[in-house]
């Protein structure tokens, strides 16, 4: 079994379990190992991505130099963790002055080499979706679902390398590859208020609900992240809205990892899937198997 | 031993600002050989260049040594005022105490030390030069031209005029280039076929062209004055001279394809003419998209041209290879446009309503797709709202092109202007970084557009365009307000910027003339020589030097065409003679030299196992001595004892 040193953060092991469950799961499912990093610890949420702030970098660089002495490869889930390790790591390569200054402060160096890898990068360069689609025994027929990228995935484009930040298509062909059928909407790669939520909630729910309504509106039956605050953002301004739960109940929002591990054949408990989640997505796919017989 | 005259120029405060002039005139007089030491405010001028050639003869010197500005500015003025004055031209030397001293410097007594070793060394090297006389070599009176556009064309017409022969190359089925594509012409809105057509005609009337349609260059040898080149034609299955352009042959064909010269918004056979006005007239037949030559597939076309009586096309055609020698040769390959499918944000490609200039050029264009009535390329409609975004992937060095095309802010105004004309109910938006309109009517134009054709122009760029509802929705800020703008279009233009055609890069390799960081050719200097390369021989016109219009183009044609005939105007040329020497008796035959060489100028003589130097080739960069290992070549007034001198006179 091909193992991987994985960093999982504070969101995976709080709010966010079904992710690093299904996640890990899956890997499992696939013939991989999740291995998870000794001593890590929070990735300083954006915050290290400030230029002009040395202090902020001690924590990414921490965890950096603790992954590099057990491997030279470290995947991660949360789209932001992934964000600012993949940052911090560039960072050590490009700005040695700084550097200097981080590994003296923390008194544990690390000097690169270490390569930050989403686990999106894993299953669409190492185990390849012509693979996934051969191992999904139970693959999600037609269901539409929107993928939804946010910022932090896939931006800034020249150091996180993952995608084309206007047009990216990873999210849509692992979804091709489980049988999904995926939604091209506009809002997709738009951001969902972030952070906004804490201060200014409604500026946070006006961006999150027009993610919401355009998937919606394009024909998604649910949305699939990669991001616990996305996950948040776009199902907190739902319940805020009435407009969107009296009609056709709120759109739900499902890790792309849960989806994985369901075509993949796991068990929805593993997956730590909610019965309404998983009802939309039984009847989301079936539906549409019948309606395309039927046509 | 050489009696040596040093002048010191001042340059006015360039030399005289950071250098103490008076200091060293005084050493350089001290100097064991030098009779004479003066100075001046302008060397150059005519009071300082007579200043020198009194001194020449007053002073009886051999040998003068100029310490002033760069050798690339002045050498051959000093060179030329020795040769007046009685000396041999090569006996004069350049101490470059401007560019490689004081301009560089500030502290003035380091610098009037360093300037005091420059003059010391140029002392010991011109003690030491030979008396030489310039090398003359026969002239090829004749020129090649790459590139049969707009600049490829005005060139091949001037040289020829003035009674040279001219071969014009040409990649595709015709002559004509970017410019028989364009409707109308910015700022008097001429139609732009109409103008260029009759250079087309002409060209190919004018009985000192020849026009080799479909060919490329494949190999350039030999030198200024003297190139031998190869081009190769790929097979001309249709004979240009019996074709009278009937047409049968296009109604049988079975095989459609996307057409260049629409843009790809029509198709065209497989045989086809390239557009009405095409020059040769006469029908091309593609082979890429023909069904099959080779076994032959299909044959209709044959077949329908045979019924008429006529044999035009020989499907046995050959690649043929011309071997043409030639004295100067131009480059003019022109542009082609930046792949807007690049640009993500915009959605080109996706959705078929969002087009590029070209592309909207073409449908505005009377011979275009539509007959120059504007529609939606999705559905056919007339448009009311377009969105033009000028700076579409340019002046943006991370993701797209670093540079500004020059010249999109004209037409993009015209596109406006032209839309609003056809569409008088329409509206047209502009989205502009800022407005780059500098030329001969060019602000009038865009003002005119603004005021009178009630364009609306929004400064500011657009973020995203997605497809909603059958309408594209434009996203964009405009920063005049600070307020970010939607706009519910029906067409979106992107005015993407030019870059080198296809193949140019290939081509300057073949000619050994360099292209810059964007793949556009490099001119020998980028003020007092727009027209060359840095390859002697080799000239520049037209957008594949850098971007540029029709106006400024047609300039560059004829400027480079009238370099060309500078050259060609006589029947011999002088070349330095400051090239490689070689000792036969010190040469080994290794043969290691004839690769080092970048010009083909060293070649095994096999009789008598030795390198040779063709010395029209060589051009002096001295990369041969420096491999010998024997110290058998050397370089002509550079030799190492010259520079061993250079060495012990700088350390004082």
């Amino acid at each position: 079994m091909q193992s991987y040193l994985y960093f999982p953060g504070c969101s995976l092991r709080t709010v966010a379990r079904d992710f690093e469950d299904s996640a890990r799961a899956s890997a499992r499912a696939l013939g991989l190992e999740l291995k998870e990093m000794q001593g890590w610890l929070c990735c300083g949420a954006v915050f290290p991505n400030v230029a002009d702030n040395v202090m902020t970098n001690a924590g990414p660089n921490r965890i950096l130099a603790r992954a590099r002495a057990e491997s030279d490869t470290l995947v991660t889930l949360c789209a932001g963790c992934h964000n600012v390790l993949k940052r911090a790591n560039l960072q050590a390569k490009r700005n040695a002055i700084k550097q200097e200054q981080i590994n003296e402060f923390n008194e544990e160096r690390y000097e690169g080499g270490l390569g930050v890898l989403h686990f999106l990068e894993v299953l669409r360069d190492r185990v390849g979706f012509i693979a996934i689609r051969e191992a999904a025994k139970t693959p999600l027929r037609g269901l539409p679902v929107g993928a939804y990228y946010g910022c932090l995935l896939l931006r800034p484009f020249e150091e996180m390398k993952l995608d084309d930040p206007h047009r990216p298509s990873v999210l849509e062909d692992l979804l091709f590859s489980i049988g999904c059928m995926p939604v091209d909407y506009p809002k997709r790669t738009e951001c969902c208020g972030s952070f906004l939520g804490v201060g200014a909630p409604d500026a946070m729910a006006l961006l999150s609900r027009n993610v919401v309504q355009a998937a919606r509106s394009h024909g998604a039956k649910l949305l699939t992240v990669s991001c616990p605050l996305c996950k948040y953002n776009l199902e907190e301004s739902q319940k805020q809205d009435p407009k969107a739960s009296s009609s056709s109940g709120p759109l739900p929002v499902v890790y792309f990892t849960q989806l994985l591990g369901l075509a993949l054949g796991v068990s929805p408990e593993d997956l730590r899937l909610s019965d309404t989640q998983l009802q939309t997505i039984r009847g989301g796919a079936k539906s549409t198997v019948e309606s395309v017989s039927q046509t | 031993m050489k009696r040596v005259g040093v002048f010191v120029c001042h340059c006015g405060l360039n030399i005289a600002g950071t250098v103490n002039i008076k200091e060293i005139t005084d050493a350089a007089s001290k100097t064991p050989d030098v009779v004479v030491a003066a100075d001046h405010r302008y060397l150059c001028s005519e009071p300082g260049q007579a200043l020198i050639k009194d001194n020449i003869k007053q002073h009886r010197l051999d040998a003068i040594v100029v310490a002033a500005c760069s050798p690339a500015m002045h050498e051959i003025t000093f060179r030329n005022i020795a040769r007046a004055a009685g000396l041999n031209r090569y006996q004069s030397e350049i101490a470059n105490i401007r560019e490689q001293c004081s301009w560089v410097h500030d502290n003035i007594e380091k610098a009037t030390e360093k300037a005091h070793v420059i003059i010391r060394q140029s002392i010991e090297k011109v003690k030491l030069n030979e008396l030489l006389d310039p090398i003359t070599v026969p002239v090829t009176r004749r020129a090649l031209i790459v590139g049969g556009g707009i600049a490829g064309i005005r060139a091949a017409l001037d040289v020829a005029n003035s009674g040279h022969q001219v071969y014009l190359v040409e990649k595709t089925g015709s002559i004509g280039g970017r410019m028989a594509q364009l409707s109308e012409t910015f700022p008097t809105l001429d139609c732009s076929i109409c103008i260029l057509g009759p250079l087309m005609v002409e060209a190919y009337r004018n009985p000192n062209i020849k026009i080799l349609r479909l060919s490329e260059v494949e190999e350039v040898k030999g030198f200024i004055g003297n190139f031998k080149v190869k081009v190769r034609q790929a097979p001309v299955y249709v004979d240009e001279t019996e074709c009278n352009s009937c047409a049968e042959c296009v109604k049988v064909c079975p095989a459609e394809v996307p057409n260049e010269f629409d843009s790809g918004l029509t198709w065209r056979k497989a045989i086809y003419i390239p557009f009405a006005q095409a020059v040769p007239p006469a029908y091309v037949l593609d082979a890429k998209s023909c069904l099959g030559l080779l076994p032959q597939a299909c044959g209709e076309c044959k077949k329908a041209c045979d019924k008429l009586g006529m044999s035009c096309i020989n499907l046995d055609a050959h690649p043929e290879t011309h071997e043409l020698e030639v004295g100067a040769i131009i480059s003019a390959t022109g542009y082609e446009m930046y792949d807007a499918a690049r640009l993500t944000e915009y959605g080109y490609g996706i959705y078929p309503d969002v087009m590029t200039s070209l592309e909207f050029e073409r449908m505005l264009s009377a011979s275009g797709p539509t007959s120059g009535v504007i529609r939606r390329p999705s559905d056919g409609r007339i448009p009311k709202e377009v969105v033009f975004i000028q700076c579409a992937g340019q002046r943006e060095p991370e993701t797209a092109l670093p540079y500004c095309s020059k010249v999109c802010c004209m037409y993009t105004a015209r596109h406006a202007m032209l839309f609003r004309h056809k569409v008088p109910d329409g509206q047209a938006y502009v989205f502009y970084m800022d407005i780059r309109a500098g030329g001969k009517g060019y602000e009038e134009f865009v003002k005119r557009t603004q005021e009178e054709g009630g364009v609306l122009y929004l400064r500011g760029r657009v973020a995203k365009v997605h497809e909603e509802n059958d309408k594209l929705v434009v996203k964009g800020v405009d920063t005049l307000s600070g307020k970010t703008v939607q706009i519910d279009a029906d067409v979106v233009v992107l005015a993407v910027g030019m870059v080198p055609s296809q193949g140019s890069r290939e081509l300057a390799n073949t000619l050994k003339a360099s292209v810059d960081e964007n793949g556009f050719f490099a001119e020998a200097h980028p003020k007092l020589r727009p027209l060359e390369s840095a390859t002697a021989g080799i000239f520049l016109a037209g957008a594949g030097q850098a971007p540029k219009d029709i106006p400024e183009t047609v300039a560059q044609a004829s400027g480079a065409a009238s370099k060309a005939l500078n050259l060609l105007s006589s029947p011999t040329l002088e070349r330095e003679p400051t090239v490689a020497r070689i000792v036969n008796e010190f040469c080994s035959g290794c043969g290691i030299c004839v690769p080092a060489c970048p010009f083909e100028a060293l070649s095994m003589n096999r009789e008598r196992k030795i390198a040779e130097v063709a010395e029209a080739l060589c051009e002096g960069c001295g990369t041969c001595v420096a491999s010998c290992p024997s110290g058998a070549l050397s370089l002509r007034n550079l030799t190492d004892t010259q520079i061993m001198a250079m060495i012990r006179a700088g350390r004082g």
